[in-house]
């Protein structure tokens, strides 16, 4: 017995499995954030393909490219999968990758569970993209699915979409229980709370939001298998049910989320300003107290998405003014950025760029969302492509540019090899223009008039569209030039040193490029001032 | 000519918000009443603020991005807070979001009113179209997206109207208040007419309320505002504001219609009669789903052509035109329709696509359906 555990002992240095199943059985956190990260980036283009689809149908006025129908599928499977195919994994690629390097723990504190996180997310997704396949055709009635439109009027194929979020709820769930353990439990000695990296606190809060609310989304949509299958009323007028409960409970979960898929860009991206700015991120207290109270507030505000369902006045007002509490706390964030740059000794490399650009932009969708918070004239905002426009600036130049600058920052230290600098800002600048071409003038059509999700306009919308479509197609195109960036900087990238950054602080950066496949097996010692926080 | 096209809109882009003439195809409309315009100036003064708050934010950042780039020689900085500067901000946000929430409420309590109106007029939304109910009057019509398929399909030309314009609009009176009641039959819709900023979720087993009061007479566009199905899109709102004499003319035509309705059910009927009518009534109201070939979109909407039941079994297929399929997007015909269109489009799916030959061929007279009205009462 023992002469086995002596063995074990000679071998300290084992790298990965070889093959197929280094992946497919892998409990290692990096290769699980890379599954992620891959997986979230291949969805991206699956999902992204989707957005030209209805750019394209969008182009002109009249019937384009495909039917109605297939629109609404197009409609609903972009924003499913942008939303939990897309910007979720995306960024518990970042929380596998990094928590334990910045907190310098050896792994996740739940491997296995890890792995089956990840590994049941390609499933949901391939239930939910077979549907595609399926006589019916894919779920057709948004990402938000309101019911009685998603059950009594839907495609029989909505029982498979049923099956694939209550898989992707699960693995949500899994991951956060990952990260709240890890967290908690494999800091290393000397790192408080209080002197986590802001990536690690936002990601704590995140995981609790998610494990707050992925059961309600589950809970949901149990309700709508329940009214299409076995006969109850949840949602169903005629048997008594309530259509508006479905909101209610929806939006309980819908709100909650939109800040679980911003809360760790606020990490990435704090990060990224205070390295590129030689400077300590301003106000580290505050930032941890403003994404805390971002967190709670979001409870509090979900029927802001509802104003015109019919809510007594006490309702508006209590969902106008608790929505409007939000601007203080991001505002805070956002002053503390620019005064993070403020006397810093800025570059602007790749990361940094994205990094100012999300600044920019999102304070952007944050004061549209101050608009659309005002509930009486949000009975005008409602619907239209205004609201469009917001919630893509907070999710496109918002979560996505936040991801796209935490793979550049953190792909040397990943990969071991730079990216090319020239090409990564090409990348930016090519981004920067098209996604405001696409998303600004989204702004316009909506206060004229154009309702969302409609495959065929007025004509006072159509040069408008134009250039939204034009701009779509670019910032699609821009985005294959970031594949090409990524490949080339692991296939044939310069090496990279274990700094990588010269103002990059924080335990990552203190392991070698790329890491060993093992790190942290005994934990850094942060008082001893050989490795800091 | 994209080109050309795509050139201008581009330049209409960088220079719409600096032009004013311009303004009024980017902005929100200033609305009809004085409630509209109440909250059009809402808009505007919240938009003003985020407006100077946004220049101010992006403006510093371009004075740090200018004013702080690395230079040789120059260290950066260390401090990490300044607790008195970040309460001091805290609180300014405090009160500028303050400053908007006065208005915003008093626009609110305003917008919110639910009193009796003069007129008050039901409305229902159907799977892809409007119903119209004059409570006092006992009227009531449905309105459909006049819209031809080929203009839609790029084969026709497309007017100023454009998936704007119904075969029936709502009329209502100028200088009086209406109020509107709400639901829906299927789905949960939206119904919203922006120049009143009346925008009102219709859900089944609900009844919203929404109200307006217009002093010109006009002709106001709006579109149905909630994903509702695959013809969400083709759902638009039409609303004529006439004068109160109009009104009462408009009132009465649709009474006297009626009437001649119910004397032409007694009528004797030939079939290519029925047919004729039948057709053109099945342009209108079916072939959405059910397509000009009568093959539908199987398996959500099923076709008629060589259906069992639409050559065979003429008392089930008068039953689904009346009642509607439980859970499925048919639905009843029995209000929409009258006697001699439902027995016209009967007869002309019984007859059309061969399913004459196939099946027993039989048509269905108006006198038929209203016998089966009477006999369900």
């Amino acid at each position: 017995m023992s002469a086995v555990i002596e063995g074990h002992h000679d071998d300290h240095h084992h790298g990965p499995a070889k093959g197929i199943s280094r992946w497919l059985f892998t409990t290692n956190h990096k290769d699980i954030g890379s599954l992620y990260l891959w997986f979230s980036f291949i969805m991206l283009f699956i999902g992204g393909a989707m957005a030209m689809v209805i750019r394209a149908e969008l182009f002109e006025p009249g019937s384009q490219i495909v039917s109605p129908e297939f629109y609404n599928q197009m409609v609903t499977n972009h924003g499913l999968i942008m939303v939990f195919g897309v910007i979720m994994p995306a960024f518990v690629g970042f929380a596998n990758w990094l928590v334990p390097m910045q907190i310098g723990a050896p792994d996740m504190a739940l491997p296995r569970l890890n792995n089956l996180s990840f590994w049941i997310l390609p499933a949901a997704f391939g239930v939910l993209i077979s549907t595609f396949f399926m006589e019916g055709g894919a779920p057709n009635f948004g990402w938000t699915f309101y019911a009685p439109l998603s059950t009594e009027y839907a495609p029989p194929t909505v029982t498979y979409f049923i099956f694939a979020v209550h898989i992707m709820g699960a693995s949500s769930i899994m991951g956060s229980i990952n990260v709240i353990t890890t967290i908690l439990n494999m800091r290393a000695p000397g790192m408080t709370l209080m002197k986590m990296p802001l990536f690690v606190w936002t990601w704590l809060i995140t995981a609790y939001l998610l494990i707050a609310v992925m059961p309600v989304l589950a809970g949901a949509v149990t309700m709508m298998l329940m009214d299409i299958h076995f006969g109850t009323s949840f949602f169903k007028a005629g048997g008594g049910g309530d259509p508006v409960l479905f909101q209610h409970v929806f939006w309980f979960f819908g709100h909650p989320e939109v800040y679980i898929m911003i809360l760790p860009a606020f990490g990435i991206v704090s990060h990224i300003i205070e390295t590129f700015s030689r400077k300590p991120i301003f106000g580290y207290e505050s930032m941890v107290y403003a994404i805390a109270s971002i967190a709670l507030l979001s409870f509090v505000v979900w029927a802001h998405h509802m104003f015109t369902v019919g809510m007594p006045i006490a309702g508006e007002l209590f969902f106008m003014y608790s929505t409007m509490l939000i601007a203080i706390p991001t505002g805070v964030k956002v002053f503390n950025w620019l005064s993070t740059m403020f006397k810093g000794s800025l570059t602007f490399e790749t990361p940094m760029l994205f990094a100012i650009a999300f600044v920019a932009l999102f304070t952007i969708g944050g004061l549209s969302g101050i608009m659309l918070a005002i509930a009486p004239a949000d009975f005008q905002y409602h619907d239209t492509y205004f609201v469009v426009a917001h919630f893509h600036y907070v999710l496109v130049p918002g979560a996505l540019f936040s991801i796209i600058a935490g793979v550049y920052y953190w792909l040397p230290k990943w990969t071991g090899y730079m990216y090319d600098e020239f090409m990564g800002k090409t990348h930016f600048w090519l981004s920067f223009v098209s996604v405001n071409l696409t998303f600004f003038p989204m702004h316009f059509v909506g206060l004229a008039g154009m309702p969302r999700r409609i495959p065929d306009y007025a004509m006072q919308f159509a040069d408008y569209n134009m250039i939204v479509s034009v701009g779509a197609f670019l910032f699609g195109l821009s985005q294959l030039l970031f594949l090409y960036v990524v490949l080339k900087a692991i296939f044939y990238g310069k090496k990279a040193t274990g700094q990588v950054w010269e103002g990059a602080k924080g335990l990552e950066w203190t392991l070698d490029s790329p890491p060993a496949y093992h790190t942290f097996e005994t934990p850094p010692n942060l008082e001893s001032g050989e490795a800091k926080a | 000519m994209y080109l050309k096209k795509l050139i201008l809109c581009l330049t209409a882009l960088f220079l719409a918000p600096l032009s004013f003439s311009a303004w009024d195809d980017i902005n929100m409309t200033p609305g009809v009443n004085a409630i509209a315009q109440e909250i059009f100036g809402l808009h505007m003064t919240i938009f003003w603020i985020c407006v100077v708050i946004g220049t101010l934010v992006l403006g510093f950042m371009v004075f740090l991005i200018i004013k702080y780039r690395k230079k040789e020689g120059v260290e950066p900085a260390d401090f990490d807070d300044n607790p008195k500067l970040e309460l001091t901000w805290t609180i300014l946000f405090a009160l500028i979001l303050v400053g908007m929430a006065i208005p915003a409420t008093s626009t609110m309590i305003k917008a919110y009113d639910d009193e009796e109106g003069d007129i008050n007029i039901l409305i229902t939304g159907h799977q892809w179209k409007w119903q119209y109910e004059y409570m006092e009057d006992e009227v009531s019509f449905f309105s459909n997206l006049t819209t031809s398929l080929d203009a839609r399909n790029n084969i026709a030309p497309k007017t100023e109207t454009y998936l704007l314009e119904v075969d029936e609009p709502l009329v209502i009176p100028v200088n009086k208040r209406v109020r509107f009641l709400i639901t829906a039959n299927d789905v949960i819709h939206s119904w919203w007419v922006p120049d009143f900023a009346v925008k009102q979720d219709a859900i089944p087993g609900f009844i919203n309320t929404a109200w307006t009061f217009v002093d010109e007479p006009g002709v106001y566009r709006g579109q149905c505002t909630e994903l509702c199905g695959v013809y969400h899109g083709y759902m638009p709102i039409v609303v004529k504001a006439v004068s109160d004499a109009d009104y009462k003319d408009f009132i009465q035509g649709k009474r006297d219609m009626k009437a001649q309705q119910a004397l032409l059910t007694e009528k004797l009927w030939e079939t290519d009669e029925l047919f004729a009518i039948g057709e053109e009534v099945y342009l209108k109201n079916c072939v959405a789903c059910h397509q000009v070939n009568g093959a539908g979109i199987p398996p959500v909407f099923p076709a008629l052509a060589g259906s069992e039941i639409v050559m065979n079994d003429k008392g089930r297929q008068v039953e689904i035109l009346m009642e509607g399929v439980q859970g499925a997007a048919m639905q009843s015909y029995a209000e929409q329709l009258t006697e001699v269109e439902i027995a016209a489009v009967i007869t002309y799916t019984r007859k059309a696509w061969g399913n004459d030959a196939g099946g027993d061929g039989e048509i269905v007279v108006p006198k038929e359906i209203l016998d089966y009205k009477n006999n369900k009462l």
